[in-house]
């Protein structure tokens, strides 16, 4: 009986709290607006910057691929009209979603393996992660040539075995690997960031409640790391896409990417509507990858916010 | 060995649904025998055996670090026994991985999966089992009506209080009927106020299921509440197993008395059958085999002598002077602190009784030696007053 009384007790005082945060409400908005104005002031430099590097160049390019050399839409008409832009339009999806998929892959088990080893191992891994991803890319791209050209070491091991030509280099396979390797950080950190999150005591309860490790891994561990996986592989496709100096450099002429077309388009033949036609396209399509996976985020979105917050209780 | 128990759980639960007669109710559902866990030099658990009865409330009960936790992990296959076996229906259960042992357990941190609906954790454990849709839709439907959260399946566990999230995690342990249910410290992460009506929920689950259950926890009042027998755990060992009213009324070791309940616990040689504590020779029952001796007292066998009032009862012969220092009004009694030159003394008096006697009173305290305990001193020597 007395737990009765306890319980009216309980929720008088919780109706109670509700009524004073009611009444409060008005003055609590106000805090918020101001709140919220401070914070736009904290933004302007930012904002300012983005203003005239970005979104003014972007206007301009907007405009150019409508008005260069004359006002009209033949910059598209040309664009649609050459099979060759829309194979490499493709193509440079293509690419990229392989690209994305290689990184998923090596990602995965890698940032797993950094949330179980020991925090001084971890450092050494992230490191690893690290280093080549602050050293340029051009460099980076320079030293694949160097690896992976016929007369390079490993075509040179391959030799003494008999292999006469290794012939990776000007390949689609040598574009993927190339772009992996720079891409793989953007991919392997908000995985770990992610599984580093994920309560490994789930697994043990899935056990207890009659799963095999594996299984346990599939039902409960896979699904919580996914949040991590779709931010790294959005990542990485969309940084792919905007890629231009690895495919130029370790792909043949059937490995070209839409900006190097644009450089073609503007260096080489001056056409600057052209070459904003095709920025326009890549735009577009990095806007509707973006777009799609906002959607299926919000699909999924309750799912996800319940995963993040229900992982730490 | 049939004492009722305070609460007077072992009747009503050991009773209910069984027809089968005394040798089924009486026999052992698991054993563990010399079961010992080591971590290089350090022993967690050292050569503990213990019978499980079939149906019962039993709690582990002792500090952190003490054992209890070690012993529900390897019963449930979470960890690997260096010595020692453990029968599950007269069955070798150490072979068995953890997900092959069909036991349920319960942990402190509900361990729910936060990306699955209330529906999609309980019915979890009857999906690893193959069991076909209708008949699992049945059984959780029957799961969550048995920790009363029908109305809540499609939350997920984020939009869940700590107590209903507790609920949750004891409908998935019990959903598959395991014929045990280990639980580790299942309210210690919950308030005072939810736990007490959490623990009356366990009792009438416990009721209902007719279940085993295994119960870990370092509050000796809940453990007092749910349980039929309670193993208490010291250092790795188990020092006493009995119902809550045998360790209360008859600790064999000295943390035991400490551990569960209050009580006055004066130090002395004992020698001729008899403690010698400062000036006073004490009358004591029953023999030990050491001259290090404790004798304890739980605070309603003490009484109370003061000017104003309260005779000492014929038989209680041991006598000692001392002072008021503290009084707390209880209610219904009144607890007093009365410092002795033995030591503090705990008295729980009647309030018609006590009413008179005020702090700094001099007064004599006293019990019947049929009413003490004689106990082995184990603690360090330093400790003594």
């Amino acid at each position: 009986m007395p737990a009765r009384t306890d319980t009216s007790q309980f929720s008088t005082l919780s109706t109670r709290a509700i009524a004073v945060q009611s009444e409060s409400e008005p003055k609590k908005r106000q805090w918020v607006s101001r709140d919220t104005r401070r914070l736009m002031l904290a933004l302007l430099p930012a904002f300012l910057v983005l203003a005239v590097f970005y979104f003014y160049p972007m206007l301009t390019v907007l405009v150019a691929s409508f008005t260069d050399p004359k006002p009209g839409l033949q910059n598209f008409e040309w664009f649609f009209s050459q099979s060759v832009n829309v194979g490499v339009l493709w193509r440079t999806i293509y690419i990229s979603f392989w690209v994305m998929a290689i990184c998923v892959v090596v990602a995965y088990p890698f940032a797993y393996f950094m949330t179980m080893v020991k925090p001084s191992t971890r450092s050494l891994l992230m490191l690893m992660v690290l280093i080549p991803f602050l050293t340029s890319t051009v460099v980076r791209t320079f030293a694949w040539v160097l690896l992976l050209q016929d007369s390079g070491p490993i075509g040179s091991f391959l030799s003494l075995f008999g292999v006469e030509s290794l012939g990776i280099m000007r390949t689609p396979t040598a574009v993927l690997i190339g772009m992996a390797q720079v891409l793989l950080p953007f991919v392997v950190l908000p995985m770990f960031s992610t599984m580093s999150q994920i309560d490994r005591r789930l697994l043990t309860a899935a056990e207890s409640l009659g799963a095999k490790r594996v299984k346990a891994f599939v039902t409960v561990y896979l699904p919580l790391s996914l949040p991590g996986v779709a931010a790294g592989a959005l990542l990485c496709f969309v940084m792919a896409l905007g890629f231009y100096i690895t495919p130029a450099m370790l792909g043949s002429s059937r490995e070209t990417f839409l900006s190097t077309l644009i450089q073609g388009q503007v260096q080489g033949l001056g056409q600057w509507g052209h070459g904003a036609v095709i920025a326009l396209m890549l735009l577009v399509v990095t806007l509707a990858i973006l777009g799609v996976s906002a959607l299926l985020g919000r699909a999924r979105g309750s799912a996800v916010s319940d995963m993040v917050g229900g992982s730490k209780a | 060995m049939t004492a009722p128990t305070p609460t007077g759980i072992t009747g009503t639960t050991q009773d209910s649904g069984h027809g089968e007669g005394e040798i089924v109710k009486d026999s052992n559902i698991l054993s563990l025998r010399g079961l010992t866990k080591r971590y290089g030099d350090a022993v967690a658990l050292n050569n503990v055996n213990l019978d499980i009865r079939r149906g019962e409330y039993l709690t582990f009960l002792g500090p952190s670090g003490s054992g209890k936790t070690t012993t529900l992990n390897l019963i449930a296959g979470f960890i690997e026994p260096t010595e020692g076996s453990m029968l599950l229906e007269n069955k070798p259960l150490e072979k068995l991985q953890a997900h092959e042992r069909n036991l349920g357990v319960v942990f402190q941190h509900y361990a729910l999966f936060p990306h699955m609906t209330v529906r999609a954790n309980v019915e979890y454990p009857l999906k690893q089992r193959k069991m076909s849709k209708s008949d699992r839709k049945k059984a959780v439907d029957k799961a969550l009506e048995v920790v009363r959260l029908e109305g809540y399946e499609d939350r997920y566990p984020r939009q869940l209080s700590g107590g209903q999230q507790q609920r949750v995690a004891l409908a998935r342990a019990v959903v598959y009927t395991p014929p045990i249910l280990l639980m580790d410290e299942p309210l210690g992460a919950l308030d005072k106020k939810l736990r007490e009506w959490l623990q009356l929920e366990l009792r009438r689950i416990h009721r209902e299921l007719g279940s085993t259950f295994i119960y870990v926890t370092h509050d000796q009042e809940e453990a007092l509440v749910l349980s039929d027998r309670i193993a208490v755990f010291n250092e790795g060992e188990i020092e006493q197993i009995g119902t809550p009213r045998e360790l209360y009324d008859a600790p064999v070791a000295l943390f035991v008395g400490r551990f569960i309940g209050e009580s006055s616990i004066f130090k002395g040689i004992y020698a001729d059958g008899k403690v010698k504590a400062a000036d006073y020779e004490l009358q004591v029952e029953g023999s030990i085999s050491t001259d290090r001796a404790a004798v304890l007292i739980r605070p309603e066998n003490m009484q109370i002598s003061h000017p104003g009032g309260g005779d000492f009862t014929e038989s209680a012969v041991n006598r000692i002077a001392g002072e008021i220092q503290d009084m707390v009004y209880l209610g219904p009694a009144r607890r007093y602190s009365v410092i002795t030159p033995l030591g503090e003394a705990i008295v729980r008096v009647p309030e018609r009784v006590a009413a008179a006697a005020q702090i700094g009173d001099k007064v004599l305290v006293g019990w019947d030696p049929a009413d003490a305990v004689l106990l082995v001193d184990t603690e360090p020597a330093e400790q003594v007053k």
